[in-house]
């Protein structure tokens, strides 16, 4: 029982890890395809 | 040499009519287009309504030219509007974008609708009964063969069969798949089944969690994939016993049960599913992790091209002209179909794990499985440990030495 918890925990782990080292690497569409010039949002008055 | 004749008759009897549908659905050459100063004609519309080709050369290729070759659009720059925006579908224009990538390039991608119509169509349709219909056919098999038991009972005496890192590599590859496949058919079923019914801001919210955890939770699934093939390649090539046990189909029909080693021939199928199929969903899922960064297929059907693959089909030749877009919308395709025939390989795996056998689960829960058990199903498996727990230390066959 403690090895399927251990590769669940395993799962979430990695996961979570993944996330954050996609987030830092700017991995999404919108930070990869999109720049200064796209105006994705409008801007604050 | 009397089956070898009938063999190539049935592919004969077997190919001709497609054949003659791929014949059929051909686009008729020279059509006479001077009705309509070479636009298309009554016949084109009627035959794309019909979903059948048309010979779109008049368009693709009419995209215009410079001051010599069209002297008559010559002051206003060699091509008209409209040859312009031919030329931007057809990805024939000159453009230069700010953009940083390739799909920037492509102004009119038209590419699309054939896969949006595959995607709720048709993959929906048969991959949603694939997985029915396994189960169906796991409870019909229930329901006849009953579960797998142990015969004579248990002995009592229990034998390691998967040591803790096994049993954990196993779970982190089982939960993340299981993971992947729920958000997975969320994805793709959601705007169907949910939205109608608890509205899109429930679905919306499930399609933004479900992205989260399928794009996250798949390095689980590629990390676990690597490690239980690493673990247990060498116990899954194929080998004579493997003939045995299909000739008395693994020992669930019937009551003989053949011998096997640590994986029998019917694990071997799981495996090898599970590594190939694995992969390809990997492969596919990471070029749709990345989009536009990997593209996959218009290689991959170039080389078939080369190898003459479709022409066995009696297709067309694939497409190796793609734009990036539809690079995506294949990849996609592609991880959704081979994923449902994996999803039905591990559905019926878990029914064969838990309520089709015996015994069975013990061996992945804590990794101790019945002796009778291990006799029953993995019987040289079984000796093979014996005699080595028998057998005396490495260390002290040296020190004897």
């Amino acid at each position: 029982m403690n090895a399927i918890l251990a590769g669940l925990v395993a799962m979430i782990g990695i996961g979570i890890g993944a996330w954050l080292i996609l987030d830092e690497a700017g991995f999404s569409s919108q930070e990869v395809y999109s720049g200064p010039n796209v105006r994705l949002e409008q801007p604050a008055d | 040499m009397l089956r070898h004749l009938m063999a190539v008759l049935a592919m004969i009897l077997l190919t001709t009519p497609a054949i003659a549908q791929e014949a059929e659905n051909a686009p008729p050459a020279g059509i006479d287009r001077s009705a309509t100063g070479g636009a298309q004609t009554l016949e084109d519309i009627l035959r794309r309504q019909q979903n059948q080709k048309i010979d779109d050369r008049f368009r693709s290729q009419n995209i215009g030219g410079d001051a010599s070759t069209v002297p008559e659009l010559g002051p206003l720059g060699g091509a008209s509007d409209a040859d312009l925006w031919r030329a931007l579908r057809y990805g024939k224009a000159d453009i230069t974008t700010s953009t940083r990538n390739e799909t920037g390039k492509v102004l009119v991608q038209d590419g699309g609708m054939w896969w949006l119509e595959i995607r709720r169509g048709p993959l929906v349709k048969y991959g949603g009964w694939l997985l029915l219909g396994t189960i169906a056919v796991l409870a019909v098999f229930y329901l006849l063969r009953g579960r797998v038991r142990v015969e004579g009972g248990m002995s009592g005496r229990t034998i390691t069969r998967f040591r803790f890192i096994e049993r954990m590599a196993h779970w982190l590859l089982a939960g993340s798949f299981i993971l992947l496949g729920l958000t997975g058919l969320l994805s793709l079923l959601g705007r169907m089944f949910i939205a109608p019914y608890l509205g899109r801001e429930v679905n919306a919210t499930l399609l933004q969690a479900s992205k989260f955890i399928h794009n996250n939770v798949a390095w689980a699934f590629m990390i676990g994939l690597v490690a239980v093939f690493l673990m247990w390649i060498w116990h899954n090539i194929p080998n004579r016993l493997d003939l045995v046990w299909f000739r008395h189909a693994g020992g669930i029909i019937g009551n003989t049960h053949p011998p096997a080693k640590k994986f029998n021939a019917g694990q071997k199928i799981v495996f090898w599913s599970v590594v190939l199929l694995g992969g390809s969903i990997s492969l596919s899922g990471l070029s749709l992790l990345f989009p536009f960064e990997l593209p996959l297929f218009a290689k991959t059907f170039a080389i078939l091209n080369d190898l003459g693959l479709p022409g066995w089909f009696g297709a067309d030749p694939l497409p190796v002209q793609m734009s990036p877009q539809e690079e995506m919308q294949y990849a996609q395709l592609w991880h959704a179909i081979v994923a449902f025939g994996l999803m039905a390989v591990i559905i019926a795996h878990i029914y064969i794990g838990t309520l089709g056998m015996e015994g069975a689960f013990d061996a992945m829960k804590d990794g101790e499985v019945d002796e009778a058990w291990a006799h029953q199903h993995h019987s040289i498996w079984l000796e093979e440990e014996k005699a080595r727990a028998k057998a005396p230390p490495k260390s002290a066959r040296t020190a004897a030495e």
